[in-house]
């Protein structure tokens, strides 16, 4: 570059002029969307989520359910006029790639709040990022390490379960009935080794015999070179540790291996959105946990009011379960603000750690030492037949109350009480 | 972890050869444009997607899987001529990076388009009734379609031997891979026979991608993985050459499958460390023509 402006003075003096004018348009630019940024138009909450990738149909639905959070929020008059605005990003389920998502978030689109995630490397590379800018973050994604001291910041709230709740619901119903033999088929990255250190802690109680645990890389598409290796061990339940995309296709060849013939398959996370993508042959019978089912709208009336509000947003579709986390994790945050009359941080996350609430699921509270929401953990099974709608596809097995004795003690996380 | 009897170890075998001929029909169609038209099709893992799509299409409208491995192979065979002619035949001759760019380029456009048409999440594909369920093998139990999958990567093979080895026209294809000049002065339309070797290359792939539909399900993505490992196969079998990716895919699969028996997080791992071997070695691949890709 700088050869060729020595070169010919005309034509470099042509170009300093275009340079020039051009930097003048960028320099107006930024000036002008930091005038729109004094007034404060609306409230902006930054929504880093997997859209490509295998969890893209989970994805997909937590932003569906975050916008009819922000819609509601809205017609509410939203916060004495001011409107709330849903800023989605593709994390493509890459903590590299979230990180820089959520810093141009925070630093480009200047978002008061931070909601999304999926995936529990990302949500904590996310949560590096608004830990320092002081931003808040509300997950919607299991994790344990998130609520643990050393990742842990006031800015951190975990609107999902995480895999310590989720497994020990699944193991304390599926121990007692199916038998003491497991093997694990575990996805090999933090919430699949999170969920097997979770059953592993709740066997104890029912003294399992883990016959051992098999890993697979994220993004699996053939498991049929696992499968006859965890047949030969024989064991009473195979449960396995994955998610999305990944779980869709182990069931499906787990099911053509015969697998599900003389052992139980148990799952700690069963996805809504996975089990319709792979349909009902391939999760028949299999047991598992999940945060939210719409099939419990009989049971309360925030779950109905979600559920109608979702199918008058969607034209009669239900929400899914991380659906539902969206909508949750979106609207604890508002709602907080409403509360707080005002998006200071301070004062949102004091209204946060006050909130006793019930959106879509029953009540719920996020607890003081880690901000992790208290909540029900329903235990579900794959239907096959007698499905009323394309959205009927679990049964609700049991119900685990919302207790603090479920979840890992503020002292066992590292906090000091 | 319990100990390794002889019916595991048999077992785990045959599990790899299953996956390696899914790797071969993938591979062969790659091999086979590759070798003939020196064009790396980046495009084929769309194909392949495309065919699966086609098929779930089909079964959706009425039709059977049955009907849908002779319907998909001749729509995909019919759409890659297409594609030959309108988009790759005017960058012949101008070296193997622009039909690269370009097949690189429609694989994208591919997949945005199937999103645009049929969303972005998958859909199941359930096995053909017949087809489900798994038998003895003498060693354990194996899925039935797997076996299926291994006898139509048979079939196939066997017919694209027939076909180049013994019709007058394989004959022209295989004197037109070696010297297109002699050929042309011969009289024959060397342009006509490169789309034909094109179309069978890319019914290939749709047959492959419809095959697999029933192992993992459609999604818009699916052609990316093995795509990456298809080129891996081809590699390792020698640029070009339909015997090495035959061999090379089996390979493959065995060693992914052996690996992931003693370690399987390593299973991924093993596929790029067995390529970084074989190019040490012999750095054409088994039964590579060197020179073929300068």
């Amino acid at each position: 570059m700088t050869k060729k402006v020595t070169e010919g003075g005309a034509v470099s003096r042509r170009r300093l002029l275009t340079t020039a004018s051009a930097g003048a348009v960028l320099a107006a630019s930024p000036f002008r969307i930091n005038l729109l940024q004094a007034e404060e138009a609306t409230i902006k909450i930054g929504f880093p989520v997997p859209l490509t990738g295998p969890y893209g149909a989970e994805a997909q639905d937590q932003v569906r359910a975050g916008q009819l959070a922000v819609a509601q929020f809205n017609d509410a008059g939203g916060l004495n006029g001011r409107k709330a605005e849903l800023v989605v990003r593709d994390d493509k389920l890459n903590p590299g790639e979230a990180a820089t998502r959520t810093l141009e978030l925070v630093e480009k689109e200047k978002v008061n709040f931070v909601v999304g995630s999926l995936s529990a490397a990302v949500q904590l590379a996310i949560n590096n990022v608004t830990k320092e800018r002081g931003i808040i973050f509300n997950s919607i994604s299991q994790s344990d390490a998130i609520n643990e001291a050393a990742d842990f910041s006031k800015y951190t709230f975990h609107e999902a379960l995480n895999p310590h709740m989720t497994s020990g619901a699944v193991g304390r119903y599926a121990f007692p009935k199916f038998g003491k033999k497991v093997a694990f088929l575990t996805a090999d990255y933090a919430y699949g080794h999170e969920m097997v250190r979770g059953f592993l802690e709740v066997g104890k109680e029912f003294n399992i015999e883990n016959l051992g645990d098999i890993r697979h890389p994220l993004g699996t598409t053939d498991f049929s070179i696992l499968l006859p290796r965890l047949q030969a061990l024989k064991p009473d339940i195979l449960c396995i540790s994955n998610f999305g995309r990944d779980q869709q296709i182990v069931l499906k060849q787990a099911t053509d291996f015969g697998v599900k013939k003389s052992i139980q398959i148990i799952a700690p996370l069963l996805s809504h959105a996975s089990r319709v993508a792979a349909g009902a042959q391939a999760f028949d019978g299999v047991v598992g946990g999940c945060s939210f089912y719409w099939g419990i709208e009989d049971k309360f009336a925030s779950t109905k009011a979600f559920n109608d509000a979702f199918r008058k947003m969607y034209d009669g579709k239900l929400p899914t379960d991380y659906g539902a986390l969206g909508y949750g994790g979106v609207r604890t945050v508002l709602e907080a603000v409403k509360i707080a009359g005002t998006v200071e941080t301070d004062k949102v996350i004091t209204a946060l750690e006050a909130l006793k609430y019930d959106y879509y699921k029953g009540p719920q509270y996020y607890r003081k030492c880690d901000h992790q929401s208290v909540q029900s953990v329903l235990v579900i099974k794959s239907k096959s037949k007698d499905m009323k709608n394309e959205s009927d596809v679990f049964e609700v097995l049991s119900t685990e109350e919302p207790s603090e004795k479920n979840l890992r003690s503020c002292e066992a996380l590292g906090h000091k009480s | 972890m319990a100990g390794l009897s002889f019916d595991l170890i048999a077992l785990q075998l045959f599990a790899g050869l299953a996956l390696g001929a899914i790797y071969v029909l993938f591979a062969i169609g790659l091999s086979l444009i590759f070798g003939m038209l020196t064009v790396v099709n980046f495009a084929h893992g769309a194909f392949y997607m495309v065919g699966a799509y086609v098929g779930l299409y089909l079964i959706s409208l009425g039709g059977n899987f049955w009907l849908c491995l002779v319907a998909v192979p001749l729509l995909i065979g019919l759409f890659g001529m297409a594609v030959e002619r309108v988009l790759i035949r005017p960058l012949y001759g101008r070296g193997i990076d622009y039909p690269l760019l370009l097949t690189f380029g429609l694989s994208y456009v591919m997949v945005e388009c199937v999103r645009i048409a049929f969303g972005k999440t998958g859909y199941p594909f359930d096995t053909p009734e017949v087809l489900q369920g798994a038998v003895n093998i003498g060693v354990g139990y194996f899925p039935l379609y797997r076996l299926f999958v291994i006898g139509a990567t048979a079939a196939v093979l066997l017919a694209l031997w027939l076909f180049l080895e013994k019709t007058s026209f394989g004959l022209i294809i295989r004197a037109g891979a070696r010297d297109p000049q002699i050929v042309r002065v011969l009289g024959v339309d060397v342009s006509r026979v490169w789309l034909i070797v094109f179309g069978i290359g890319t019914a290939i792939a749709g047959f492959a991608g419809l095959l697999a539909a029933p192992l993992q399900g459609v999604i818009p993505e699916m052609g990316g993985t093995i795509l990456a490992e298809a080129f891996v196969v081809t590699v390792v079998g020698g640029m070009g050459s339909i015997g090495g990716a035959v061999l090379a895919g089996l390979l493959v699969g065995v060693v992914v499958s052996m690996t992931s028996l003693f370690a399987p997080e390593m299973a991924k791992v093993s596929i790029f460390a067995l390529m970084a071997i074989v190019l040490i070695v012999r750095p054409q691949g088994f039964f590579g023509r060197a020179g073929l890709l300068s």
